[in-house]
């Protein structure tokens, strides 16, 4: 087989399907991961971010396509002999044996087995990256979800692999542990070196460790792209709706301008957006969204006017709820003509127009550079 | 009120014969029937009588070959049968259950039937292939047989027992051995096999008791070998002694004990699986 460019590419998947009878998991996908990254699987239930995890782990194996780990073709090896280890979704600790045997698993399998002192050398030394030392002759089931984590995390990590795989490993956990962790994996990945691939459906979890995020959506790849690209240039409404929040005025296309886009929405409004970078060209008449972060909006009393707002489009509406986030708040804003409106109001502007509160009546608004024109899929 | 007082009798119908043979067993008097103090004298006579140890010798051998072989052929089914897939697995599940509800007696003539057949036609080929001058075995009934039945129905106990076993076991810890170089042999040894071992432990002890207390399968083809049930059938038509009172409560005991330990190993699983959970 040829190497071609790969050399630097850790997992590699040319046209790749995979079927189960008449469904189809994954749908011709491509896509390579850099070597060192934190790669991120992002996507609702069913949509095939779990299949090819597995297609890479090799416990299923492609029904058409190349699957390539660090350059070599793996199609028809099986999981153990690759140079891949995952973090299972609920650990799959192995509960006949204490954390040091688990640890010490892969090792065991090598040949030649390493001496029992070089093993319980590295057992200490990947507990102490994960920060468990102490635990070595723990049972399993003494531990906590988050122990339990770690332990999976060491049993993985302790064998080098060339990519770690990650099956929603932070999904069991709760959520003031969760966000830990996430920091924690972060670290880890950068301290070791090796190539990450996680499997999430939690945006807020890919967003935040990943360099690279690949969104799926039944079978296919709906966008890839840095954390930042895909919340900045969602190429539809899907990827702005799966990644953060954001709000929606659907409509369709009643004028194409070079970079603004006219959308008049169901009840004959039009309202303006810029076109995302690297999305699809939109037509005259095609379903689309405007889309605008609650963050881009503006908040003011009511009938301030558009311009005193230094926004370009300007409503009235009504308060309809209100959360205190601390550092911001969310508004939820029945607004004229466009319906529920989720406004993020930073503390600074709170502090000098003292808040609203729900049943007030306010402005709000946007400037039309902010404001995204989007397909509808 | 009612119902409670019919429960009630319905235990007592159940466990009062019972007791009544352990009790009488400890009777110091010579007749069943007549209840004149304790004493474990009848406990020691049936331990010293020459013709009972024969037979719990015989019992003994039997149900230990008999619960480990179909220990061994039992687990292996199991791990087979779990792969299968479609209309076959159906209708191996549904044979196992009827291998199970076969009563006795039926099992007993089939496999005496069974045997017989396969002896007559296979002794005098093996007396025509065996070398000049040496003597030729004779297969016929005996220890072999005896085993060769008791491990065919009590199979299915241990299959029943090993495939609620893995079905119960969680599939991600074999894929996790794999995931870490471990070859499927030595997934089965270190995990899979660790993980239904309780349960081939328990239909072991299930089967050892089974076969132990087996009378009618043994009747039939046992040919000139006495295992405990027949012994004690055959003292019985001498009458009842307290002597086999006695046999009877230590079969008891012996039986009890297996069928608790089986019952705790299949049940600290369970526990330990809902603490983990």
């Amino acid at each position: 087989m040829n190497k071609l460019s790969n050399d630097h590419k850790d997992v590699e998947f040319v046209n790749v399907t995979k079927r189960f009878g008449p469904v189809v998991a994954v749908d011709n996908i491509s896509l390579s991961v850099e070597q060192g990254a934190f790669f991120s699987f992002l996507g609702p239930s069913g949509c095939g971010k779990t299949t090819s995890l597995r297609l890479i782990a090799g416990f299923d194996q492609p029904s058409e396509g190349d699957v390539h780990i660090g350059g070599v073709p793996v199609v028809g090896i099986p999981p153990h002999k690759r140079p891949v280890n995952m973090v299972f979704q609920n650990y799959a600790l192995f509960p006949h044996m204490n954390v040091a045997e688990n640890i010490g698993y892969g090792l065991r399998q090598r040949s030649p087995k390493p001496t029992a002192a070089e093993m319980n050398k590295q057992i200490d030394e990947t507990l102490e990256l994960v920060q468990m030392s102490g635990y070595r002759n723990r049972r399993i089931w003494e531990m906590s979800g988050g122990q339990q984590q770690r332990v999976a995390l060491a049993r993985a990590l302790i064998n080098r692999p060339t990519v770690l795989l990650l099956d929603e490993p932070l999904a069991a956990l709760d959520r003031k542990l969760r966000r830990d962790m996430q920091i924690e994996l972060q670290t880890l990945q950068r301290e070791v070196g090796i190539t990450f691939i996680l499997v999430t459906h939690d945006q807020e979890e890919a967003l935040s460790m990943s360099d690279r995020i690949c969104i799926m959506r039944e079978g296919d790849i709906v966008q890839s792209g840095s954390p930042r690209e895909l919340y900045d240039h969602p190429v539809n409404r899907y990827v702005a709706d799966f990644v953060g929040k954001s709000n929606f005025i659907a409509g369709s296309i009643s004028g194409v301008n070079g970079k603004s886009i006219t959308v008049k929405s169901e009840n004959g409004r039009e309202f303006i957006g810029s076109p995302s970078t690297g999305a699809p060209t939109l037509r005259g008449g095609d379903h689309a969204s405007i889309a605008i972060r609650p963050e881009l909006i503006a908040i003011s009393p009511s009938n301030t006017s558009a311009a005193d707002m230094n926004a370009d489009v300007a409503m009235n509406g009504r308060v309809k709820n209100q959360i205190f986030l601390g550092e911001h708040t969310e508004y939820l804003i029945n607004a004229e003509g466009i319906g529920d409106v989720l406004v993020l109001s930073p503390k600074h502007i709170e502090s000098e127009s003292g808040g609203f509160n729900p049943g007030d009546t306010v402005t709000i608004g946007w400037k039309n550079e902010l404001a995204l024109a989007l397909e509808d899929s | 009120m009612v119902m409670r007082f019919y429960s009630i009798a319905v235990y007592l119908f159940l466990y009062v014969p019972i007791g009544i043979i352990v009790l009488f067993s400890f009777n110091s008097g010579r007749n069943a029937s007549d209840f004149r103090g304790l004493s474990i004298e009848w406990y020691g006579k049936a331990l010293s009588n020459p013709f009972v140890l024969e037979s719990l010798t015989s019992s003994l051998i039997i149900a230990f070959s008999a619960a480990f072989l179909s220990s061994i052929m039992g687990t292996t089914a199991a791990l087979a049968l779990q792969r299968m897939r479609g209309p076959m697995k159906t209708m191996f599940d549904g044979l196992i259950y009827v291998s199970i509800m076969i009563p006795g007696i039926v099992i007993g003539i089939a496999t005496l039937v069974a045997l017989v057949t396969v002896f007559d036609a296979l002794n005098p080929l093996l007396a025509a292939v065996w070398p000049e001058g040496a003597e030729p075995p004779r297969l016929s009934l005996g220890y072999v047989s005896v085993i060769a039945a008791h491990t065919l129905f009590t199979m299915s106990l241990v299959i029943v027992l090993v495939r609620a076993r893995i079905a119960g076991m969680d599939r991600s810890l074999i894929e996790a051995s794999q995931d870490l170089y471990a070859t499927p042999w030595r997934t089965f040894r270190q995990v899979t096999l660790p993980q239904i071992f309780p349960a081939i432990l328990a239909g072991f002890l299930l089967s050892f008791t089974f076969s132990f207390d087996d009378f009618i399968i043994s009747f039939f083809v046992a040919g000139a070998n006495t295992t405990l049930p027949i012994y004690v059938f055959s003292s019985i038509r001498r009458g009842i002694t307290p002597e086999v009172n006695a046999i009877g409560t230590m079969v008891l005991a012996v039986s009890l004990t297996l069928l608790i330990s089986a019952q705790l190993l299949l049940r600290k699983n369970d526990t330990k699986k809902a603490a983990k959970g």
